[in-house]
């Protein structure tokens, strides 16, 4: 045995860094979610506008040669998307679930139109940190070299988590997805903080996009995302819409969405499609297990029509 | 010119005519979601057109080949309907939960498991004659797909589960158990590229109609809106369900017993889609495979939310979708146009269609409850 056999080790350590890696765009999609949410209306198009957002950073980061242009592309690209969404949205008659979808198709058939030339040219990648210096094998050393993005994300969920307590922006928020007729008795425009809210949200699912066409898997094609943007959606109500528990679920769930490559690569091969279900079967026992047809789910904004 | 001609009517009418108020009274309400729809549509393919100009291309000559692709000649048409015959089932998943106010997304799963239980049903039974065989696929696969949606009703309804959210999970759940099953336990050990089930005898696949290029599920599929429209329109079950739909509180409140209905719907809605697996299998492809995730589900959502969720509205607009589907290969090949083209007019469609919700009730011509009473 040579020095840079780990044995079993192995599976947890890459279930780690797994977590790390797969948890990101879930951490940006689920915060964007949770912002959206608070404000009392449901996106569930953000599979759309991560994937249309994985398509525009990768397209405009090999075009210019900086994938951080790329990220900021995708956010303004997914903040189009959220205004699209949250002005339909405003009328009456119209339900926001029925739009998310809409939403979805919409997203996806306009990247995968406009993203066909992308598929086959390489994008310079997303920086990653080196954390494992310490150590001397290359499988932890390779386990800790993290992503910015997964930092920054974290800044993200504990500022978002002050914020919505703190201060004036985070309050108004609460109130408008409370009562929409508190809101407007305090002279709060309803419908124009919805449309921010979601397009803040738009802006932070694309991020996650993002991440997922320049840093990992880092590459566009039409396979890129396998449900992450609907996931998440299930993901801030398991949370009770607090972003430091988004946070923490979305480690779960990059955990759950690492299980599979992990045991394959000590050799596990059998039921690999079944592990490669982990995290859609933990999404729904969460969502079994934390929903209740008798009373309302405890932090859940008033005015959102996915749990009345 | 329809509206035009009825607001003449009307007027002439206030001359004297009373008894044609009930008919104009019909033809209004009945007019409103054709007017309505198809202006959605037309609104739709405006916004995809400036799209069009705006990437080099021309929105006319997309057009026409579409039509050309999709109905120009008896052999497309033919195409479209083959196209259509899963289209018709797999919405009826969408439209009769929504009936009952249920959004359920995940016909794409239940067409997966379908197609899979219908091909392991041959190997489990042994050799039996076509017909009984071909019987016992379709219900294996709609037990299947019925026990996948039933789920979903199930646990929204005694669980708070939201439907929307768990049918699509479900989705890729049945996609990756499809996967295993294919790649594993129920695997032709002589398909090397393409994992797939063990194949149909020629002999055991599901012909064509007479006359015509287009396999039998095309009958099935209107035979189960005609159904689905007898169920919710001239049934007290029907009856039951829409009124549930409105307000669940208060069919509560009557006893309707909403659980049961819900979970029947689901129930009879993902039986259908997996009726579609079935037909993908025992009359297109010959054995399940990856080729079941085609999409058909996820369509299927856009042909009920066009069709309003009425089965009958369903039968003219799968038809032409799978109008739109089959004229993808055409536009690709003659236009240079990605094969994304028709996915995306599909969402721009779709948004469009239900931006227009916002318009029911707003024209007067269309709701006789606030025309003069004088007439």
């Amino acid at each position: 045995m040579d020095d840079t056999a780990i044995g079993l080790w192995g599976v947890p350590l890459a279930i780690l860094a797994g977590a790390i890696r797969v948890s990101t765009p879930f951490i940006f999609v689920s915060l964007g979610e949770a912002i959206t949410e608070r404000s009392g209306r449901i996106n569930l198009g953000l599979e759309g506008t991560l994937v249309f957002g994985a398509m525009t950073a990768y397209a405009i980061a090999v075009k210019t040669g900086s994938p951080w242009l790329g990220v900021i592309a995708a956010m303004a690209a997914g903040c189009v998307f959220g205004l699209i969404h949250g002005f339909i949205c405003k009328f009456p008659r119209v339900n926001d679930i029925a739009i998310g979808i809409a939403m979805m198709q919409f997203g996806l058939g306009f990247a995968f139109f406009l993203g066909k030339p992308f598929i086959q040219p390489a994008a310079p990648k997303l920086p990653a940190i080196p954390l494992g210096g310490w150590s001397s094998f290359p499988q932890v050393q390779a386990a800790l070299n993290i992503n910015v993005l997964f930092f920054i994300g974290l800044a993200l969920a504990l500022f978002l988590f002050w914020a919505f307590r703190n201060t004036r922006p985070g309050l108004i928020l609460r109130v408008v997805g409370d009562s929409t007729d508190a809101a407007r008795a305090m002279g709060i425009n309803p419908d124009r903080v919805r449309l921010v809210a979601t397009a803040l949200g738009g802006a932070l699912a694309a991020v996650g996009g993002a991440y997922l066409s320049l840093y990992y898997p880092g590459s566009w094609n039409e396979g890129i995302s396998s449900g992450q943007g609907l996931m998440a959606v299930a993901l801030v109500i398991f949370a009770r819409w607090n972003p430091i528990n988004c946070f923490l679920a979305a480690l779960l769930f990059g955990g759950a969405g690492a299980l599979g490559p992990a045991l394959q690569s000590v050799g596990v091969t059998q039921g690999y499609y079944l592990f490669y279900a982990a995290p859609y079967v933990l999404t729904l026992a969460i969502l079994i297990a934390t929903s209740s047809p008798k009373r309302a789910l405890s932090g859940a904004p008033g005015e959102l029509s996915l749990t009345k | 010119m329809t509206v035009e001609a009825n607001e003449r009517a009307i007027s002439l009418d206030a001359g004297g005519k009373a008894s044609m108020r009930p008919m104009l009274e019909w033809l209004a309400r009945r007019a409103e979601p054709v007017a309505i729809g198809l202006a959605a549509i037309l609104a739709g393919l405006a916004v995809f057109s400036l799209f069009i100009v705006a990437i080099g291309k021309s929105p006319i000559a997309l057009f026409q080949m579409m039509y050309a692709g999709g109905f120009g000649s008896w052999f497309s048409i033919q195409n479209s309907l083959s196209r259509a015959a899963p289209l018709l089932l797999t919405a009826l998943c969408v439209a009769l939960p929504a009936r009952l106010g249920l959004v359920i997304i995940g016909g794409e799963g239940a067409l997966v498991l379908g197609g899979v239980a219908a091909a392991a049903a041959p190997a489990l039974t042994g050799i039996l004659p076509p017909y009984p065989t071909l019987a016992l696929m379709a219900l294996a696969s709609m037990i299947a797909g019925g026990l996948w949606i039933g789920a979903v009703g199930f646990l929204r309804h005694y669980r708070g589960v939201n439907e929307t959210i768990s049918s699509l999970l479900l989705t890729y759940i049945a996609i990756a158990l499809m996967n295993q099953l294919v790649e594993g336990p129920l695997r032709d050990p002589t398909s090397l590229n393409k994992p797939s089930t063990l194949p149909l005898p020629m002999d055991y696949m599901i012909g064509n109609i007479p006359g015509m290029d287009v396999h039998w599920g095309l009958v099935a599929g209107v035979a189960a809106c005609l159904v689905s429209w007898i169920l919710i329109e001239a049934t007290s079950y029907g009856f039951a369900a829409r009124m549930a739909g409105g307000n669940v509180r208060a069919a509560q409140i009557q006893g309707l017993p909403v659980g049961r209905l819900i979970v029947g719907f689901t129930a009879i809605a993902g039986s259908f889609a997996g009726l579609a697996g079935m037909f993908e299998v025992a009359a297109v492809q010959g054995s399940a495979n990856g080729t079941l995730v085609a999409g058909y589900g996820y369509t299927g959502i856009l042909v009920a939310f066009l069709a309003r969720h009425n089965p009958l509205a369903i039968i003219p607009i799968a038809f032409l979708l799978g109008g739109l589907e089959a004229s993808g290969g055409l536009i690709q090949r003659r236009m240079g146009l990605p094969d994304a083209t028709v996915l995306a007019l599909q969402g721009t469609l779709f948004l469009a269609i239900l931006l227009c919700e916002t318009f029911y009730g707003r024209f007067k011509i269309f709701n006789p409850d606030r025309w003069k009473r004088s007439l």
